[in-house]
């Protein structure tokens, strides 16, 4: 029964990695053929400012998106208002971001950030601020496209939270109302605790996800812009080494040392588990 | 049967839509034989169709598919297919990637094939023909080139009460005429500094005497003073403020600004003839002059060939068809379309006339100042470099000779790493 699945991954992922691993000691040419080089590759990687950067810029970029999560559990709890009105309005219109092309996500919020006549600086206008070039300073570039990331994961990570609701007992709720919690109490002492394994979820794939940001760089970083330096991801500068500079055995080592760092990440998160996920 | 089970294999693992070679018959025999080209620009298809139906009508024993693919997916997936042995019989090569497939093998060596059926190369601009040489043999025909002016806003200079730019124009007139037409709060700025090497920085560098890749490509020259000269020319007039800032020129490009009239002078390339004519907003109110003299003038050139894939199953037909594209007749349906300046000497006639309200002739006259874009083994290994390290110096971060020197260093690692 789990044959189809099995030789799937392993076609398609368990192979792949081997490869990765394997020609990240190799110099490989740009038109396949490969000579083992050892450990040059790891050996250039420490020693390049560039690598460190980007896996900087990736884990940064990484805790922000995750400042999202704790909103989206708030927004999941009040979605779940049975006297809400127009629940599936809103259910709608906070996962349209998720389904929508990143092309045209990037396209849009390059309108909203442009600095001499984008939407957010037209409206800092109004209060007398005058507004930096969101994504091309690179002061403010990061915060910009963590902004979009948050956006573009809220509306999948609200949908997970809300599902996980349903699991939550409502006479737990009535217990605490005729014991006198109110809402926040409620929220604090019932819903999260309850919720902690979905929680648990969703930032174990966020954390997976958003590591791998290479879209929104690719996207909105054009060559020459000053903010590249301080936004550019790992898996971003893994293409430029692969694909644009023909260095796809050095582009080998970097996604390798991406991986090892998911890995590192995902176990830590995994221990940590144990002191705050309630499993009924 | 077992050859079409490897294509199929080939085209599972290959995911590109640039198949072929995978093709019925396997001799130049039965039937006609079909041959696909891939090219990269949309705006000439038509034209390349034209030019395709004259080449079957001639030999009708060969049919041409032209595949398209945009700019930004074309070099990723062409060096997929090749890899893959499925690459197009026929494709548009350019300078930067030249050496690369070149020295890969993966390109049919044409020396012997023009020699023996005496195919005239002097036709074409030496200077592209020397591009797609490699350890002394010919690769490519080429089809077409361009070079850069300095496109300006006839109303703006109107207003600020300016002359008009020609030959006689220097650096210093450019500076002088970029300080009147500036206004003071920026709502129009006289020139745009944009770090693109091909429209700008280069032709400023060849300008002041120096080069980013020395003539036998082993060496960067960023770390030369005239180099460097070439490259304060840009950062100073941002210093100045007579340009937008770096960062402005990341938020909307450039020649949207030329367009809408925020700056009033714009270096770049021939390939912008089409869209200025097509825009009503700057069909009647720009024109073009030649690129202003330095130390000297000069004028970076560069244009594309069509070469021959090392593995096509129809190297005969495939032969014949870049043949014809590097005949004077394909040069015509191709000028006409004014899309590109076609190669072939005495051809450029209908490119010049398509919009006759421009001075497009300069682009022709500037051929004789003209020095090649520069490409080594692995262009991209540091021309993918050159932007990040520049930008620094742009936006004011750093000097620009730091800026350079640093570029300067990690270029001849790239370039070491070449062998």
């Amino acid at each position: 029964m789990i044959a189809p699945l099995g030789l799937g991954l392993a076609v398609f992922y368990l192979w792949p990695i081997a490869q990765t691993f394997y020609f990240g000691f190799t110099e490989w040419g740009p038109f396949g053929g490969s000579e083992w080089t050892g450990l040059a590759n790891y050996e250039r990687l420490l020693a390049d400012e560039e690598v460190w950067t980007a896996l900087r810029n990736s884990i940064a970029y990484t805790a922000l998106v995750l400042l999202g999560v704790p909103v989206a559990i708030v927004f999941a709890a009040l979605l779940n208002q049975r006297r809400l009105r127009g629940r599936g309005i809103f259910r709608t219109v906070y996962f349209l971001p998720v389904v929508t092309m990143p092309s045209a996500v990037a396209m849009l919020w390059q309108y909203l950030y442009n600095g001499d006549f984008g939407v957010l600086n037209q409206l800092l206008a109004l209060v007398g601020v005058d507004g930096p070039s969101w994504v091309s300073d690179p002061r403010t570039a990061i915060y910009a496209l963590a902004a979009i990331g948050v956006w573009m994961a809220f509306g999948y990570n609200l949908v997970i939270l809300m599902a996980g609701l349903q699991n939550v007992p409502k006479q737990l709720y009535e217990a605490s109302a005729i014991d006198g919690a109110g809402p926040v109490r409620q929220f604090v002492s019932i819903t999260v605790p309850m919720l902690s394994p979905t929680i648990f979820f969703v930032s174990v794939i966020s954390v997976i996800g958003t590591l791998q940001m290479f879209d929104l760089v690719y996207l909105m970083m054009p060559a020459g812009s000053p903010a590249l330096p301080a936004t550019q991801t790992i898996v971003h500068l893994f293409y430029s080494t692969s694909f644009v500079r023909n260095d796809p055995g050095y582009g080998a080592a970097i996604a390798f040392v991406l991986f090892v760092v998911i890995a590192l990440l995902t176990a830590v998160q995994f221990r940590i588990q144990r002191r705050w996920v309630h499993y009924v | 049967m077992a050859r079409r089970l490897s294509c199929l294999i080939t085209g599972a693992v290959v995911a590109t839509t640039m198949l072929s070679g995978c093709g019925g018959g396997g001799t130049d025999g039965g039937g006609p034989v079909e041959i696909s080209y891939g090219i990269w620009d949309l705006e000439q298809q038509p034209a390349l169709e034209q030019a395709a139906a004259e080449f079957s009508k001639r030999n009708p024993d060969v049919k041409v598919k032209i595949q398209v693919t945009g700019w930004d997916e074309y070099w990723a997936k062409l060096k997929a297919a090749a890899t893959g042995g499925a690459a197009p019989d026929v494709f548009w090569m350019n300078g930067p990637n030249f050496k690369l497939y070149a020295s890969n093998g993966m390109l049919l060596p044409l020396a012997d094939r023009i020699a023996a059926e005496k195919v005239d190369m002097s036709v074409f601009p030496k200077s592209l023909v020397d591009l797609y040489t490699y350890e002394g043999k010919s690769y490519g025909l080429p089809k077409d080139f361009d070079t850069i002016g300095l496109w300006y806003n006839k109303k703006l200079f109107d207003a600020a009460g300016l002359k008009y730019p020609d030959e006689s124009w220097t650096w210093d007139d450019l500076r002088a005429a970029a300080k009147k037409l500036t206004k003071a709060d920026k709502s129009v700025q006289g020139i745009a500094a944009e770090l693109n090497n091909q429209a700008t920085f280069y032709n400023t560098i060849a300008q002041a005497g120096g080069y980013a890749l020395s003539p036998d490509g082993t060496t960067s020259g960023y770390d030369q003073p005239a180099t460097i000269e070439g490259l304060k020319f840009w950062t100073d007039l941002i210093k100045d403020g007579l340009s937008p800032t770096q960062q402005q020129m990341t938020d909307s490009k450039p020649v949207e600004m030329f367009e809408s009239g925020k700056v009033a002078m714009y270096y770049s390339g021939s390939w912008y003839a089409t869209r200025f004519n097509k825009n009503t907003a700057t069909k009647d109110t720009i024109d073009v002059a030649p690129l202003p003299a330095g130390r000297k003038r000069a004028v970076v050139t560069h244009g594309g060939a069509n070469v021959v894939f090392a593995k096509s199953e129809h190297a005969d037909a495939a032969w014949k068809f870049v043949r014809f594209l590097g005949s004077k007749d394909a040069a015509d349906i191709i000028g006409r379309s004014g899309a590109v300046i076609p190669a072939y000497a005495g051809t450029q006639q209908a490119w010049i006339d398509s919009a006759p309200q421009f001075h497009l002739k300069i682009f022709i006259d500037q051929l004789a100042v003209s020095v090649p874009y520069p490409s080594s083994k692995n262009t991209a290994g540091w021309m993918d470099e050159e932007p990040k390290y520049l930008s620094k110096a742009w936006t004011g971060e750093v000097g620009i000779e730091e800026a350079a020197k640093d570029l300067a260093a990690k270029m001849n690692a790239s370039l070491a790493q070449e062998k």
